[in-house]
């Protein structure tokens, strides 16, 4: 295959890419997009392999690479449960990262690559290599230390290293330092030790970046690592001069960029506050006292409960993460399709930031078997509240809190939220009076018009379920 | 910043650059069409085509030798290294993404 019809076979990838990635505006077409998203990589590989950059004395370490990668690959897709979706993601942008950093040293090594070149071209070459390293250990340590914290094997508290906004300053001069000295170096031993320091610098920097920010903004983090890793392949491209790399980064770069800014909106939230950490630790303590709402709470039991959905004849359910962690989403389901039997319209009100990743709520419901057309965004359903009988709020708690849109001095104050308050009646289910993530007390749970039913979520559904089955 | 990029860059990266810049905005407009619903799998996507960093690791293989023997061995090894993490993402990306495609039904 000649160098033309490989780059042919490029720009169809390219459009493929782009097509998969619009395919995702409606559920219906996404399957398809889907699979042009793999045909398009198919066809990106297969060309490349047979294409003039490739010898034949290489095809057997491609396959056997391939075929290595493969296996885990698929193994882990097949294993993996929906709840741990937010940890296969960050883990796999790690690998983009690390595989970015890889191509990159063997891009600096290897004599043929630059040995054209001369003057500015040089000079930028290698820039590429650098900018190309740096993006991939920052994406591979920064999503390596949110896989932890995502799995739970690291905490989810922030880590608050003393002048901590100094520090990444300085590594980031350290790394421009590094940089001019690389640019500099007359042998290539001499760049391969500026480009090793740089590169643990990078490391240190992604890790202390991701350690420092809470667990409650973990959806920003994921979706800013998406879209570092977009930006390490882009660079990786205008290192090779390829431009289906290039336009193939760029694409998941700026989806990753808009996701981080869907997030932050959702939690009115900064992008760079975000970013400079320290959130979901300290603040909301402050207020704690002065905020406190007054009223009484009311309990009710499961009978209860399944009387109230018996008698609506509108129900919005508002699930949160405490949902999934319970694993109470199928006796959700089967409460679901038991009262739409009944004929009572029934519909779930999923917020931007439920879950641990942006539309990570919604694939748990789908998982569920819960239909897709009946799960709605904030902005969808938020003027239905006032005409729902009941508004069930089952483990959700920061996303529901009234205080954001009432109290301006609340730690949330200006955060849109689902307004199930307006709803005849709302029942919270919670474990306990704790409060959520953001460590902010919850006027909600005072109001006249709200019933708390306490306990786990998976067993009062149970029970709502076997009530609602005797009476029916 | 772009004046300094037009006035020092050579010819060969301004073409890159172009291309760069008009795909960033490819991207906004179309990951805005993407209904929030399926923003997991948005991201598992863009996961598993991301992977296309495979291509910058295929092509350091094996290359055709212009230069006569090529002075490290290892190369190859960092390659294959890179070969085997993409791959890893490009097959668990696109499989996972059709596993959470399917779940979604009326």
């Amino acid at each position: 295959m000649s160098a033309s019809l490989t780059t042919i076979a490029y720009i169809g990838a390219t459009i493929l890419f782009i097509l998969s990635l619009g395919g995702l505006s409606h559920p219906e077409s996404a399957r398809r997009g889907n699979f042009y998203g793999m045909v398009g990589m198919a066809l990106a590989v297969l060309a490349t392999i047979f294409g003039p950059a490739v010898t034949a004395q290489g095809l057997g370490w491609i396959v056997a690479a391939m075929v290595a990668g493969a296996a885990i690959g698929l193994v882990a897709a097949r294993k993996v449960q929906m709840t741990q979706m937010p940890e296969l993601v960050a883990l796999m942008h790690s690998l983009v990262g690390l595989a970015a950093t890889l191509v990159g040293y063997a891009s600096y090594i290897d004599p043929a690559s630059s040995a054209a070149l001369a003057g500015a071209e040089r000079v930028i070459h290698h820039a590429e290599i650098y900018v190309g390293i740096f993006i991939g250990m920052l994406t591979f340590a920064g999503s390596l230390v949110a896989f932890g914290k995502l799995s739970g094997r690291l905490g989810g508290k922030p880590l608050l290293l003393p002048a901590r906004h100094a520090l990444n300053v300085v590594a980031l001069l350290l790394a421009a330092w590094f940089g001019m000295q690389f640019l500099r170096a007359d042998t290539t031993e001499h760049g391969l030790l500026s480009l090793a320091a740089m590169t643990i610098v990078a490391l240190l920097l992604g890790v202390h970046m991701v350690m420092a920010i809470g667990g409650a903004d973990m959806p920003v983090v994921v979706s800013m690592l998406n879209s570092y890793s977009g930006w390490a392949a882009a660079a990786t491209g205008f290192m090779l001069s390829n431009d289906l790399l290039i336009v193939t980064g760029a694409l998941v770069g700026s989806s990753g960029a808009i996701l981080s800014y869907i997030m932050c909106r959702a939690m009115n939230r900064n992008f760079f506050s975000v970013i400079a950490g320290g959130f979901g630790a300290a603040s909301g303590q402050g207020k704690a006292g002065a905020g406190q709402p007054g009223g009484e709470v009311s309990a009710i039991g499961a009978a209860e409960t399944a009387e109230l959905l018996r008698d609506a004849n509108d129900v919005i359910i508002v699930p949160g993460y405490g949902m999934a962690v319970a694993q109470a989403q199928h006796t959700v389901f089967e409460i679901t399709r038991l009262l739409r039997d009944k004929g009572v319209n029934v519909r779930f009100a999923i917020h931007p930031v439920a879950g641990r990743m942006p539309g990570h709520m919604n694939v748990l419901l789908a998982e569920a078997k819960i239909p897709y057309d009946i799960v709605l965004e904030m902005d969808e359903i938020n003027g239905d509240f006032p005409a729902a009988h009941v508004a069930m709020v089952i483990g959700a708690n920061d996303t529901v809190n009234p205080a954001a849109t009432d109290d301006p001095d609340s730690p949330i104050a200006g955060m849109p939220v689902l307004e199930v308050w307006k709803a005849r009646t709302s029942i919270v289910m919670k474990r306990s009076m704790g409060s959520g993530y953001a460590g902010v007390d919850n006027p909600l749970f005072y109001k006249d018009n709200n019933k708390m039913l306490f306990g786990d979520a998976k067993a009062m559904l149970d029970e709502v379920l076997v009530a609602l089955k005797t009476a029916a | 910043m772009f004046w300094a990029i037009g006035t020092y860059a050579p010819a060969a990266f301004l073409g890159h650059f172009t291309v760069f810049v008009l795909a960033c905005f490819i991207g906004y407009m179309v990951v805005w069409n993407v209904t929030p619903s399926l923003h997991t799998p948005l991201m598992s996507v863009t996961n598993a085509v991301s992977s296309i960093v495979v291509i910058g690791a295929l092509v350091q293989v094996a290359p055709p030798l212009t230069h006569g023997v090529r002075l490290h061995d290892w190369i190859r090894w960092l390659a294959a290294g890179g070969i085997v993490l993409t791959s890893i993402n490009m097959f668990g990306g696109f499989a996972v993404t059709r596993r959470m495609l399917a779940m979604f039904r009326k």
